[in-house]
C-alpha cells in the first residue's frame, strides 16, 4: 500500500513540476535574445553565436567538443597525482582513465573503479562535474536540433551548437542544481573539501570517515543522467543519499528534466496536444516498468529470497524494497544509472525490468534529450508503420516520413540493439565475459547483458558483481559507448537536416493523426515489439531463465 | 571547397571547443562546487555540509560496528545489519556484496587455505540466522539452511544428465567432514563435499526444509545493505534485540524500548520509505545514559 502511495506520490510531483519547467526550457532554449554574460562567454571562447549551422557543422561542433572534452578529462585523470585537491590519490592506468573520460563524456558514468579509493575531489568537481553538464547539455542540443528539422521548413540551418549547449547548462541545469544542491545539503548531504579523518567510533574502535563535495555533485549527477557516484555505493551510501526524502527527492531529480523536455517539445512545436501524447506513451512503458518490478521484487522467487523471506539483500532499511525498486526503475529508465541498492542482488525478474527499461532504448522518460530523440524515433516508426496499415501517406508533424526518412529512422534504431548484443557475444566468445561474471549460471549472463546494454544506452547503472575493471572491458566498453552514443546520434542529424529542408505537406483526411488512444496505444506498441524482437532471445537466457527455472 | 580552405574552420572548431572547455571546467568544475560549499557554511547547512557529526564520535548517517576485539558482538549495543564495506562497516570502502537470489553453492575452502572458498549469498545468509539466533536465544532457523548453518543445498547426478534416476547425491555446502542434512535423497544416500571436487555436473536442488516461513530473526538481520553503511535496523530487528541489551544494561526494558522509539524515523510524509531504527545513535544514546559498568 505504502509503496503505491509514495510512487503516486513521486510521480505526480514530477507531472505537476514538468509543466512550469518545461515552458520555460522552451522560453529559453530556442530563440530570444543572448544574455550579455553570455555573449562575453561566447567572445572568449570565439564562436559566433548569431550564425547558424547546418547538420553536418552541428554535428562537427558536438563531436569536436566532445572529443576535447575526453582528452581534457583523459589528462586529469592521469595526471591526478601531480595536480591539488587529489585527497591522495594516484593518476589512473590509461586504459581505465580512457574507459572513464568516455564514460562521463557519453553521459554513461559507468564506473570501473570505486570513487572513494580512486579520484580525489579536482576530479570530482572539475572532471565528472563539469563533463556531467556538459554531456546533459550535448543530448539536449542533439534534440533541440532535431526539433527544429521537425518545425522548420525549407531551409539547412538547425540552430547553432555553442549557443545551445552554453543555454542549456547556464539557463537550465546550473540553477536547478544550486536549489536542489541546497536543500539536499539540508537534508543531510555533505559539501565539504575536507580530506578522510580517522574517528573513534561509540564502541570504542576506530572509523575512517571521508568529506568531500557531495552535495554539489548530487544533483548534477541524478539531472544529467549521469548516474555516477563520488562513493563506490553511489545513491546507497549514506553521505549520498541519506533519509527516505532525498531519496524521493533524487528520484524526482532524475525524471525531470526529461519529463519536462517533453513538455518543451510540445510548446517548440506548438502542439501541447502532441507533448500529452508522449507523455501518455511515456507513462504507460514507465507503469509497465514499474509494475513488473514492483510485483517481481515483493513476491518472493528465488532460493535466497525465500529463505531470507524478502528481496532485502543489497536493500537499505530507509527506503526500503518499494524505494529500491521505485528508484531502480526511474534510473534505468531516465538513462541516469545511479543506484540505491544492489541491482545485482535484485530478484530475477526485477533485475529484467531494470535490463529492459535500458533495452526499451530509454525512453521511458529517458535521458536528457536522448530520451525525447529515442521517443520520436519510436513515433516515426509507428507512423511509418501505422501509415502502412492503413494505407495512408506516412507523415509526422506534416512532414513525409518516407523511404528516405526512414533509413536513418532505421539506423537509429539498429544501433544500440546490434552493438549490444555484438559485444556481449564477443565478450562471451573470447572467455573475458564469462570470468568476469559475479555469479554462476544464468545470472551471470544477465550481468555481462546488463554492462553492456548500460554502456551502450549511456546508462551507467551496474550489476556490480561483474567485474569490468579489466583491460578487455575497458577498451571494449569504451568502444561500445562511444558508438551508443554517436553513431545515433550522426543518423539523427542526418534526419533533421533532411526534415528540415522538406516542404510542410497539407494536412488531409489521408493523413495519420499521431495522437489520441489509436496512437498512442501503436507508439507504445511499437516501442515494446521493437525492444521485444531485438533481445528476447538475450532476455530468455538471462532473467527469464533465472526466474522460471 | 579545397584541403586547404577546410582547415582553419576545422582547427577554429577544435579551438573553440577547448576554449569552451576551459571555460566550463572554471565555472561549472570550480565556481560551481566552490561556491556550494561557501553556501554550506552558513548555520542550519553547516552541520550537515560537515557529515552530520555525532558527539560520541563518527557520523549520524554512517554505520558502524559494535563488535569487540575477536570480533564478535558486544551485548549490551544493538547489533547493525551485515556489512559489505571492507571488512565491516569500513565508511573508506562502500561495497554491496553483489550476489544473487540464486547464489547457493558454496566454493568450500581447500584445507590450510582458509581464503580459499568463497561463501553462496545462501550460506551467508543461514549462518548470520544461526549466530543472531543462538546471540537472542531465539530459533535461528530459516527455509533452504542446514541446522549447521550453511545452504541446504544438493546436488543430484542423474543418468540422463539433467533427467533421469538420481546415481550420487552430493550435500554441496557441507564440507566433510559434516554430517549431510538429509540422510537419503531419492533412495540414494547423501554425500558430504570433498573441498576442491567437481560437482558441476550436478544439479543443483536447494531444499526447503521444515523451518517456519517467518522466520524469528528478522530478514535485515541476516541481509546486508547496499552500501554496507546502513546506520539503520529494522523495528522488528530492535524488538528482538531489546531484551538482551536491557539485561547487560541493567536497564528495564520498557526503558530501552521507549529509547529505540525515540530513534525510529517514521515514513517521511506518512508514505516515503521505512520505519528504521537509527543503531549508531541509539546505542550512543545508551551509553550517555545508561554506561556499562566496567566489571
Amino acid at each position: 500500500m505504502y509503496a503505491w502511495l509514495q510512487a503516486s506520490l513521486i510521480l505526480a510531483v514530477v507531472v505537476g513540476l514538468h509543466v512550469p519547467l518545461g515552458d520555460y526550457m522552451a522560453r529559453v532554449l530556442d530563440g530570444g535574445p543572448h544574455r550579455r554574460a553570455e555573449r562575453a562567454l561566447y567572445k572568449v571562447c570565439g564562436v559566433d553565436p548569431d550564425r547558424e549551422q547546418d547538420w553536418r557543422h552541428y554535428l562537427f561542433a558536438l563531436l569536436a567538443f566532445s572529443l576535447m572534452s575526453i582528452a581534457a578529462l583523459f589528462a586529469l585523470f592521469t595526471l591526478q597525482g601531480k595536480l591539488p585537491w587529489s585527497t591522495g590519490h594516484e593518476g589512473m592506468p590509461w586504459r581505465l582513465a580512457l574507459h572513464t573520460a568516455v564514460s562521463f563524456i557519453t553521459n554513461t558514468s559507468w564506473q570501473n573503479y570505486a570513487g572513494e579509493s580512486t579520484t580525489g575531489h579536482l576530479a570530482v568537481m572539475a572532471g565528472l562535474g563539469v563533463q556531467a553538464f556538459a554531456s546533459a547539455a550535448v543530448g539536449i542540443c542533439a534534440a533541440l536540433a532535431l526539433v527544429r528539422g521537425l518545425v522548420r521548413r525549407d531551409t539547412d540551418r538547425l540552430g547553432n551548437f555553442w549557443v545551445d549547449l552554453i543555454r542549456t547548462i547556464f539557463r537550465v541545469i546550473v540553477p536547478l542544481s544550486i536549489v536542489s544542491g541546497i536543500v539536499l545539503i539540508a537534508l543531510g548531504v555533505p559539501q565539504n573539501l575536507g580530506g578522510a579523518h580517522t574517528v573513534t567510533t561509540v564502541a570504542g574502535g576506530q572509523q575512517t570517515l571521508l568529506g568531500g563535495p557531495v552535495g554539489s555533485w548530487e544533483p548534477i549527477k541524478l539531472m544529467s543522467g549521469d548516474g555516477g557516484g563520488v562513493f563506490n555505493a553511489s545513491s546507497a551510501h549514506p553521505f549520498e543519499n541519506p533519509s527516505a526524502y532525498t531519496n524521493a527527492i533524487e528520484i524526482v531529480l532524475m525524471l525531470l528534466i526529461p519529463t519536462a523536455f517533453i513538455r518543451t517539445y510540445g510548446r517548440l512545436i506548438g502542439s501541447l496536444r502532441q507533448s500529452w501524447t508522449l507523455l501518455a506513451v511515456v507513462g504507460i512503458l514507465f507503469g509497465l516498468l514499474l509494475a513488473v518490478g514492483s510485483l517481481a521484487q515483493s513476491a518472493h522467487n528465488g532460493t535466497v529470497t525465500e529463505a531470507v523471506g524478502g528481496q532485502y539483500e543489497g536493500t537499505e532499511t530507509r527506503f526500503g524494497i518499494p524505494g529500491s525498486t521505485l528508484f531502480g526503475v526511474a534510473a534505468t529508465g531516465s538513462a541516469d544509472g545511479a543506484a540505491n541498492a544492489s541491482y545485482d542482488s535484485f530478484s530475477s525478474i526485477g533485475g529484467g525490468a531494470l535490463l529492459s527499461a535500458m533495452m526499451l532504448g530509454e525512453i521511458a522518460p529517458g535521458g536528457t534529450g536522448s530520451g525525447l530523440y529515442g521517443l520520436i524515433v519510436a513515433v516515426m516508426i509507428a507512423v511509418f508503420v501505422g501509415g502502412l496499415m492503413v494505407g495512408r501517406t506516412p507523415e509526422y508533424l506534416r512532414k513525409r516520413i518516407g523511404f528516405p526518412e526512414m533509413r536513418f529512422v532505421v539506423l537509429y534504431a539498429l544501433v544500440a540493439p546490434t552493438t549490444i548484443l555484438g559485444c556481449s557475444a564477443l565478450a562471451v566468445a573470447l572467455g573475458d565475459g564469462p570470468s568476469s561474471m559475479g555469479n554462476p549460471g544464468p545470472h551471470g549472463l544477465t550481468e555481462l547483458v546488463y554492462a553492456y546494454t548500460s554502456n551502450v544506452n549511456s546508462n551507467g547503472s551496474a550489476m556490480a558483481g561483474f567485474n569490468g575493471a579489466t583491460d578487455f572491458h575497458n577498451l571494449l566498453m569504451a568502444a561500445a559507448m562511444l558508438i551508443g552514443r554517436y553513431v545515433p546520434m550522426v543518423f539523427l542529424l542526418a534526419l533533421a537536416g533532411r526534415l528540415a529542408r522538406q516542404q510542410p505537406g497539407v494536412v488531409t483526411v489521408g493523413t495519420l493523426q499521431a495522437r489520441g488512444v489509436n496512437f498512442v496505444a501503436l507508439a507504445t506498441g511499437a516501442a515494446l515489439i521493437l525492444a521485444l524482437l531485438n533481445f528476447l532471445p538475450a532476455l530468455s537466457l538471462g532473467p527469464l531463465a533465472e526466474g522460471l527455472l | 571547397m579545397n584541403f586547404l580552405s577546410r582547415m582553419p574552420s576545422w582547427i577554429g572548431r577544435h579551438l573553440a571547443a577547448i576554449r569552451v572547455v576551459v571555460v566550463l571546467t572554471v565555472l561549472v568544475g570550480l565556481v560551481y562546487p566552490l561556491g556550494m560549499t561557501a553556501i554550506a557554511q552558513v548555520p542550519g547547512l553547516r552541520n550537515q555540509a560537515h557529515g552530520s557529526e555525532l558527539a560520541a564520535g563518527g557520523s549520524k548517517l554512517i554505520g558502524q560496528s559494535f563488535l569487540d576485539k575477536e570480533g564478535a558482538p558486544i551485548p549490551s549495543y544493538f547489533q547493525p545489519r551485515p556489512s559489505n564495506a571492507g571488512t565491516g562497516y569500513d565508511a573508506s570502502a562502500s561495497a554491496a556484496g553483489n550476489l544473487g537470489p540464486e547464489s547457493t553453492v558454496d566454493v568450500l575452502p581447500v584445507k590450510g587455505q582458509p581464503d580459499s572458498g568463497k561463501q553462496s549469498l545462501l550460506t551467508q545468509v543461514c549462518a548470520r540466522s544461526k549466530a543472531v539466533g543462538e546471540l537472542e536465544h531465539v530459533d535461528g532457523s530459516r527455509p533452504y539452511c542446514t541446522s549447521d548453518g550453511v545452504g541446504a543445498v544438493l546436488g543430484v547426478f542423474r543418468d540422463g544428465g539433467t533427467t533421469g534416476r538420481a546415481t550420487r547425491v552430493v550435500s554441496l555446502d557441507q564440507a566433510c567432514p559434516a554430517r549431510p542434512f538429509l540422510a537419503s535423497y531419492e533412495g540414494v544416500t547423501v554425500e558430504c563435499a570433498r573441498p576442491g571436487a567437481d560437482y558441476s555436473k550436478a544439479v543443483v536442488t536447494p531444499v526447503r526444509g521444515d523451518a517456519p516461513a517467518h522466520p524469528k530473526v528478522p530478514a535485515d538481520a541476516v541481509t546486508a545493505s547496499a552500501g554496507g553503511l546502513d546506520p539503520h535496523i529494522s523495528p522488528a530487528y530492535a524488538t528482538l534485540q531489546t531484551p538482551r541489551v536491557a539485561r547487560e544494561r541493567g536497564m528495564s526494558e520498557a526503558a530501552v524500548r521507549r529509547l529505540v522509539g525515540e530513534y525510529t524515523s517514521g515514513r517521511g510524509l506518512g508514505v516515503l520509505g521505512e520505519l528504521a531504527v537509527n543503531v549508531v545513535q541509539l546505542n550512543a544514546a545508551l551509553d550517555r545514559m545508561h554506561p556499562v559498568k566496567v566489571a
